[in-house]
């Protein structure tokens, strides 16, 4: 595994202290029940105990984060990514617990903060550049290199307000890169832009990390996570549930957060059919047999249905669809096309039907429609069931697309250049 | 790379030691604000000076025709522009002041930086406004005949009195309007009630004459002494200096002390508000 090899090649030549120490970081807000702000609802009511609710946004965190490393932190919303960032930023003022630097902190969260769009591009440079921590003479200095960085020359003089939103990101991106903090905080930023300068972002921030600088890392992107984290950390609730490697945060993640989801999002279905029989349940299996939310791409998993017929029927068509959260159809599978027999039922009786498959699916939620329909193509209806259940497919893959096909990649040199030497 | 020191991250505060950078941040937020204001209008500023220009048209005309007022004052209506321009400077910093910091809110919740630039540069921003008032103050007094003295070595600290005034002031309501939004409507009626408890539209005289105790409170107002002292120095030296007004120097403690005492306030309010500001907005 590439990634563990890349964490233990890292702290086998950094014996220095971490760029990033953090013990039992707490932080907590006050939430007041009512927002009392003004002086006059104190005046009037000055002995009411004002309630608070204690929202808990990091409790106890501690971690180390190396000089040099791309470290991740990921999490659901509302689990304390940002406010450890704001933390360790220095915004907010950590309850308990100590933050120990070692380099230059990045002052900020968020790329073009005070960016104003009335403004010329060229006053906006300075504004920000200034604002996170440049002195004015290096500003000036500077500001050759992070129009050139942008690729935005003919364009300085133009107002912020005639900016594309890429342009703007790829103007704030170019100052932070000028401003050249040890350690750089990014909050989800580099979703925006052109495919070209996301690349150019990615390759910088290497860049940066060779030359020893340390980036930590928020995003809801677990392909990323695995691609450019050296290491990752789980955030759930402000706790820390794992810090290790990517891919190993990655799965966690996605079984933490469509695991939840998963469950809520079993709906009614929508149904469609003459009543002849009804469908009772439908749920995914894992290959040892579970019931689950949450499938592993490239295990063998199972979709299975409960039936009950209310006429009496002959070979009826059992089967399913399956969906993504797009709506397009992935797959679908009926007992009616692949004229598997299944025999004749009368009124009352029950029936699981179960189709096994290796599980090829992108990681992704998808949906599952099941069907009964009469003997014949499958097109006339008992009963089926709008996306009655739904999973979640996860695993870190090595490919992209829609569906992973089982596949052995191979080369054949078929010619070579003569030696020029 | 032996060069980085393992330090302790304590969170935001007003000013957080690194004095370079605080004063570069504030220098540029000012001059950010004066320019956003009167960016692409040529006329920009001359529409901000329009507002005081025609109250005072307003108030002369009233002050020295109907009500004659302005009779018993030398040089009346300079009095009352130079009066006006002070008082105005002072009424919008300060409630340019009282919101400045919540609506930074970006800037706050997102960037560390010392806190205090905000209504500094809030300050900063009004006062290069007034810098441009004064000439245009200055344009008036020679046109108007009055003669150069030799008290007008007094105008810098009468400058740094105002400053001091307005900043301490300034930093005490954004402080305290980030935990009480009510801070904005009292504010307006304390600075409507400044406006003609300071003698501006009338002389200081008028009081003394009635009662030397009026005046005395009257002249305990920082403001008033600023505006008197300037009066004196710069206008008239024949009228009473802010001194004589109070009724000695002894008395002039009771504005000074306010004026150190609000900027003291200012400072340790903003201080001890500073790491919440980000939480609390």
């Amino acid at each position: 595994m590439s990634a563990e090899s890349a964490v233990s090649a890292v702290s086998a030549v950094s014996p220095d202290p971490p760029a990033v120490a953090v013990e039992s970081l707490s932080k907590g807000f006050r939430l007041p029940h009512e927002q009392v702000n003004t002086l006059k609802e104190r005046a009037m009511h000055p002995f009411q105990r004002r309630s608070f609710e204690h929202l808990h946004a990091l409790r106890d965190v501690s971690f180390d984060v190396r000089e040099g490393e791309f470290f991740g932190v990921v999490g659901r919303n509302g689990s304390g990514k940002s406010t450890l960032l704001k933390c360790l930023a220095g915004i907010y003022r950590a309850d308990r617990g100590r933050i120990h630097l070692r380099g230059r902190m990045a002052p900020f969260i968020e790329l073009g903060v005070g960016f104003n769009p009335e403004l010329p591009a060229r006053d906006n440079v300075f504004i920000n550049a200034i604002m996170l921590g440049l002195t004015p003479a290096q500003a000036r200095e500077r500001f050759d290199a992070i129009i050139a960085y942008a690729e935005l020359e003919g364009f300085i003089d133009l107002r912020l307000k005639n900016y594309s939103s890429g342009m703007q990101v790829r103007l704030a991106f170019a100052v932070m890169v000028q401003v050249d903090a040890d350690i750089l905080l990014i909050d989800e930023v580099l979703a925006v832009g052109d495919a070209a300068f996301q690349q150019k972002c990615y390759e910088t921030l290497e860049e940066r990390r060779r030359a020893g600088k340390t980036i930590l890392f928020v995003t809801h992107d677990m392909n990323t996570v695995e691609q450019v984290c050296d290491r990752a950390m789980l955030l759930d609730e402000g706790r820390m549930v794992d810090l290790s490697e990517p891919r190993s945060i990655a799965r966690q993640y996605n079984a933490l957060n469509f695991g939840r989801a998963a469950e809520e999002v079993r709906s009614e279905g929508g149904r469609t059919g003459d009543g002849a029989a009804a469908i009772l349940d439908a749920w995914f299996e894992d290959s040892g047999g579970r019931r689950v939310p949450v499938l592993e791409q490239g295990a063998r998993a199972s979709f299975c249905l409960e039936v009950e017929l209310r006429e009496p029927a002959s070979e009826p068509g059992f089967g399913f669809l399956l969906v993504d959260e797009q709506h397009r159809r992935i797959f679908a599978v009926s007992t009616a096309w692949s004229d598997t027999p299944t025999g004749e039922f009368a009124a009352g009786d029950r029936v699981r039907v179960r189709v096994d498959f290796d599980n090829t699916l992108a990681p992704a939620r998808y949906f599952a429609s099941p069907m009964v329909s009469h003997h014949g193509v499958g097109s006339d209806l008992m009963d089926s069931r709008d996306e009655l259940v739904s999973v979640v497919v996860h695993g870190g893959r090595k490919d992209a697309g829609l569906v992973s096909l089982p596949h052995e990649i191979s080369l054949e040199r078929t010619g070579a250049a003569a030696a020029v030497e | 790379m032996s060069a980085r020191e393992v330090y302790e991250m304590k969170g935001p505060a007003a000013v957080s030691g690194d004095w370079r950078r605080f004063l570069d941040l504030t220098r540029m937020l000012a001059i950010t604000d004066f320019k956003l204001r009167f960016f692409g209008s040529i006329l920009g500023y001359l529409w901000t000076l329009m507002r005081p220009l025609m109250l005072f048209g307003v108030l002369y005309v009233v002050f020295s025709q109907v009500v004659r007022l302005g009779d018993q004052v030398p040089f009346y209506p300079v009095v009352l522009l130079s009066a006006m321009i002070l008082y105005f400077y002072f009424s919008e910093a300060t409630t340019k002041a009282v919101t400045c910091v919540v609506q930074s809110e970006n800037l706050v919740r997102k960037i560390q930086f010392p806190r205090l630039a905000i209504p500094l540069a809030s300050v900063g921003a009004v006062s290069l406004q007034f810098a441009l008032n004064l000439l245009v103050l200055l344009a008036f007094l020679a046109l108007s005949g009055v003669k150069l003295h030799s008290s007008i070595v007094q105008l810098p600290l009468i400058l740094v009195a105002l400053l001091a005034l307005t900043a301490g002031t300034s930093m005490l309501l954004s402080a305290v309007y980030v935990v009480a939004r009510d801070v904005a409507p009292i504010w307006e009626v304390v600075i409507q009630t400044l406006f003609y408890a300071t003698p501006i539209l009338y002389p200081v005289e008028l009081l003394s004459r009635e009662s030397e105790s009026l005046a005395r409170v009257a002249m305990a107002n920082p403001l008033a002494v600023i505006v008197q002292q300037m009066r004196h120095a710069v206008i008239d030296p024949t009228a009473p200096s802010a001194a004589q007004a109070i009724g000695g120097w002894g008395w002039m403690l009771v504005p000074a002390a306010i004026t150190v005492a609000l900027l003291i306030a200012g400072y340790v309010v903003f201080d001890r508000m500073a790491p919440r500001i980000a939480e609390e907005l």
